[in-house]
């Protein structure tokens, strides 16, 4: 069990300056998620439909400041309106236990396909957002997202 | 690139010095004739607006000396440019002469010779002697002076007095924005407390709460000086919360945000900015990047790599200014302001030599006043040194081989790890080590030196992801700072591969053996981000070791090999 | 962890017709994903909010399913066009059955 996914309580902490965020690091011996967990995620979804690119921005810090809490926001273009609009957004992560990070569901009444909320991630990984618009178009994008050590900045 | 014109007006009063000095050592005496205060601070103005630059002073009051690094390696696009050029391409590509004043303020090598000449750089009264200076020439109103941050951490003083010192000598100097990073570590709520109170703005349109997701500092402030609206959009370093210790600041969240730089520079021009200024502490390699996709940034003042360049770098129409570290540097822009446009400018890096500026009466004064109550301490020499002793190097710095050192010795361990900070001043062979010069390398407010057990495999992947910080070819994803510094162990890496398959051949130096990714090692370290580290603060394990071995005399460090460069 | 879970939500109380809002809400929870073991190694079940809803005046204009990897105490922020005055519903759906609402009234002018 990776520590990054645990809350940040105080028993978490090696006190002895033991470097808690290595255990994340070396992590990668647990199952996680891999790229094609999300591709199998995706098909569940929309089966072999194409995915375009485009109109998707995706907001993730390059680096996580707390792999606890990694805010991520994303925007869709689209004018929002009765017969255009972004039907559901889902996002992926390929390098977690699980795939699933979040699925929204837009409605007109939004004026604004955008939503923010933050996550938990194990390790350095791709974070997968896949975009259904009301006409049947896909759209998707991914950023890495990278959980490191910290310290030793001047 | 800068131009050869730019670079002569950067340079004007030091090459008058450079023509006619020789190689080797030139006498001090003869130095200060050819240094004075009128060819440092002379100028050939422009226009009427005046912005002065200083930053990463790292609560430096007094004179220091400090030896730039001669391996600064820049990976991808940075590769090979500007400020990543050390000593004779350095000197090449800025025009400066061997064993000038400029090589001496910009470059590392004959350092030892350099510094006799030429003395300590520094010194904040010298600092307000130039900064009234300039004020007398432009008028107050016309000038505008800055702080890109790194200012309140660095010192004994600064650490006892919670950054005290440095927020009364920012207010004597009548600083009128400031950015941050390691101003942080002294705690959330000090920095809030100091950001309500201070004279100055404390700019930061980065810094995020996380429970809602709002900003917590001002974001940008307007100033009219020389007849134009000047917007100065202030960035605290973004990688804070990952370089240091975010336990400190626990609501805080940070993050270059690129998305929101740009709108607030577009509020400032239609708020009507003639002339917008991001007082970054990105750091330059970040900067470089973010000038070539946010629109509108007319001037960026760049911070925390303390990179020192006597001519701006331009990127599109943003004019890039280096103004490096220590208070070695006053860099002062003049600014043509047309049509609520920059229609010209002129840039020159005051180097600070404290030989040849006049001590402000009224700093001198505060700066005695903040120190006098702990002279005591500042002045307790504990050894003295052989060995020129520095910081700076993407690898290696004598200090920290010295701090490096003391922890194996005085904490018993195999193997030693200390941060690649670039911040802490430099001793010349036969300086005292004072107790003051001690905590000008250590003082922060983690110091704790911890004693703990780890693998081979743990030691790889520490050093793997610290390379990554540094060594990460797309700037956004880089941290800052310098290679952690090991004892006891060497290593190789090669800085082109990426992450995790840069460090190869790591070695336990006592041995020559190859170190077992299985083994459990006994490794001392200080400044972790981690809450609760235990053990003595660093400066105490230093002294310790200082008192037992009385003169440091240090073998040259050949311990990490370096290629992919 | 609290054991009553509790929602805070900040909604404008007034925006004019046409107006893009920003609702933003947190809920207090731990969000046990399922992936951690206890002292004596045995995993702790999973129990998470997996789904929050916003409806106003009736109408679902929003919706979010919510995977393990949603961190603790979660936050929810979107975007809502004022059209008309009414009331904001929002509703968090816990793994073991129970919800939790808040409500939010918007004045538009």
């Amino acid at each position: 069990m990776p520590s990054m996914l645990r809350d940040g309580s105080r028993r978490d902490v090696l006190a002895a300056g033991g470097l808690a965020a290595l255990a994340a690091l070396l992590a990668p011996r647990m199952a996680l998620a891999d790229e094609k967990a999300v591709e199998a995620e995706i098909k569940k979804l929309y089966g072999e439909k194409k995915l375009e690119s485009g109109r998707i921005k995706l907001d993730v810090p390059q680096i996580a400041e707390n792999g606890l809490v990694v805010p991520i926001n994303v925007e869709i273009e689209s004018t929002m309106t009765a017969d255009d609009y972004v039907k559901a957004v889902h996002v992926f992560a390929d390098g977690n236990p699980q795939p699933g990070i979040v699925s929204y569901r837009f409605t007109p009444e939004c004026g604004k396909a955008a939503a923010a909320t933050r996550m938990r991630l194990a390790q350095t990984q791709n974070i997968v957002c896949v975009a259904e618009m009301s006409d049947g178009k896909l759209y998707s994008t991914k950023s890495e997202v990278k959980v490191t050590i910290g310290g030793c900045g001047g | 690139m800068i131009s050869r014109r730019q670079f002569l007006q950067a340079t004007a009063a030091a090459s008058v010095i450079a023509s006619a000095s020789g190689l080797g050592p030139l006498g001090r005496a003869a130095a200060q004739q050819r240094l004075s205060q009128a060819d440092i601070s002379r100028f050939d103005a422009l226009g009427r607006l005046t912005i002065l630059h200083i930053t990463d002073v790292h609560a430096q009051l007094m004179p220091v000396y400090f030896r730039e690094p001669s391996v600064n390696l820049g990976v991808g696009e940075a590769n090979g440019k500007p400020p990543h050029l050390t000593d004779k391409e350095f000197r090449a590509h800025f025009n400066v002469a061997a064993g000038s004043a400029d090589a001496y303020a910009l470059t590392s090598d004959d350092f030892v010779s350099l510094a006799k000449n030429y003395g300590r750089m520094g010194g904040m009264d010298r600092i307000a002697t130039l900064v009234k200076a300039v004020r007398a020439e432009r008028g107050d109103d016309n000038v505008l002076l800055l702080d890109g941050g790194d200012t309140w951490q660095g010192s004994w003083t600064s650490l006892k007095t919670n950054g005290q010192d440095m927020v009364d000598v920012q207010t004597a100097l009548k600083i009128d924005a400031m950015s941050s990073h390691w101003e942080f570590t002294l705690g959330h709520e000090r920095v809030k407390e100091i950001a309500e109170k201070a004279p100055f703005a404390f700019l930061a349109q980065n810094v995020r709460s996380l429970e809602w997701q709002e900003p917590v500092f001002e974001a940008r402030k307007i100033f009219e000086r020389g007849g134009a609206k000047v917007s100065v959009i202030g960035q605290a370093l973004p990688r804070t919360a990952v370089a240091n210790p975010r336990w400190m600041f626990p609501d805080w969240e940070f993050g270059i945000r690129e998305d929101d730089i740009q709108k607030q520079v577009d509020e400032s021009r239609a708020a009507g900015a003639d002339v917008v200024v991001l007082l970054s502490h990105n750091g330059f390699d970040v900067d470089r990047k973010l000038a070539s996709r946010v629109k509108g940034i007319d001037v960026i003042l760049t911070a925390h790599t303390h990179d020192a360049m006597p001519g701006v770098l331009k990127v599109g129409e943003t004019i890039l200014i280096a103004s490096g570290s220590h208070g070695k540097f006053l860099s002062r822009l003049d600014l043509d302001i047309r049509d609520k446009r920059v229609a010209g400018y002129r840039y020159k890096l005051m180097p600070v030599f404290s030989d040849a500026i006049a001590a402000d009466a009224d700093m001198k004064t505060l700066v005695e006043k903040i120190r006098a109550p702990f002279a005591a301490d500042l002045s307790r020499e504990l050894a003295r040194t052989d060995s020129l002793l520095y910081r700076r190097g993407n690898f290696n710095g004598t200090f920290d081989d010295l701090i490096c050192d003391a922890m194996r010795s005085e904490r018993d361990a195999e193997i030693s790890l200390s941060p690649g900070f670039r911040w802490g001043g430099t001793l010349v062979p036969g300086d005292a080590i004072t107790f003051e010069a001690l905590a000008n390398a250590t003082a922060m407010t983690y110091p704790n030196c911890y004693r703990t057990e780890m693998t081979g495999e743990q030691l790889h992947a520490v050093l793997e992801d610290v390379a990554d910080n540094i060594f990460h070819p797309d700037p956004y994803f880089q941290g800052g700072g310098d290679m952690v510094r090991v004892g006891g162990m060497g290593y190789s890496m090669d800085v082109s591969k990426p992450v995790n398959q840069r460090i190869s051949g790591m070695t336990e130096l006592k041995t020559g053996k190859p170190i077992e990714a299985a083994r459990k090692y006994v490794v001392a370290g200080w400044a972790s981000v981690n809450q609760n580290t235990e053990g003595p603060p660093i400066w105490d394990v230093v002294e310790k070791y200082l008192a037992r071995v009385k003169t440091v005399r240090l073998e040259p460090n050949t311990s990490v090999i370096v290629t992919g460069a | 962890m609290a054991a009553n879970p509790t929602p805070r939500v900040r909604v404008p109380a007034k925006a004019t017709k046409g107006e893009m809002i920003e609702v933003k809400t947190l809920i207090s929870h731990e969000m046990e994903s399922g992936q951690r073991k206890d002292s004596a190694g045995k995993t702790i079940p999973r129990k998470i909010i997996n789904k929050f809803t916003a409806a106003f005046n009736g109408k679902t204009v929003f919706e979010a399913d919510w995977f393990a990897a949603i961190s603790a105490n979660p936050y929810q922020a979107f975007f809502f066009k004022a059209q008309e005055s009414g009331e904001f519903t929002f509703t968090w759906k816990d793994d073991d059955g129970s919800e939790y609402t808040a409500k939010a009234k918007l004045a538009v002018a």
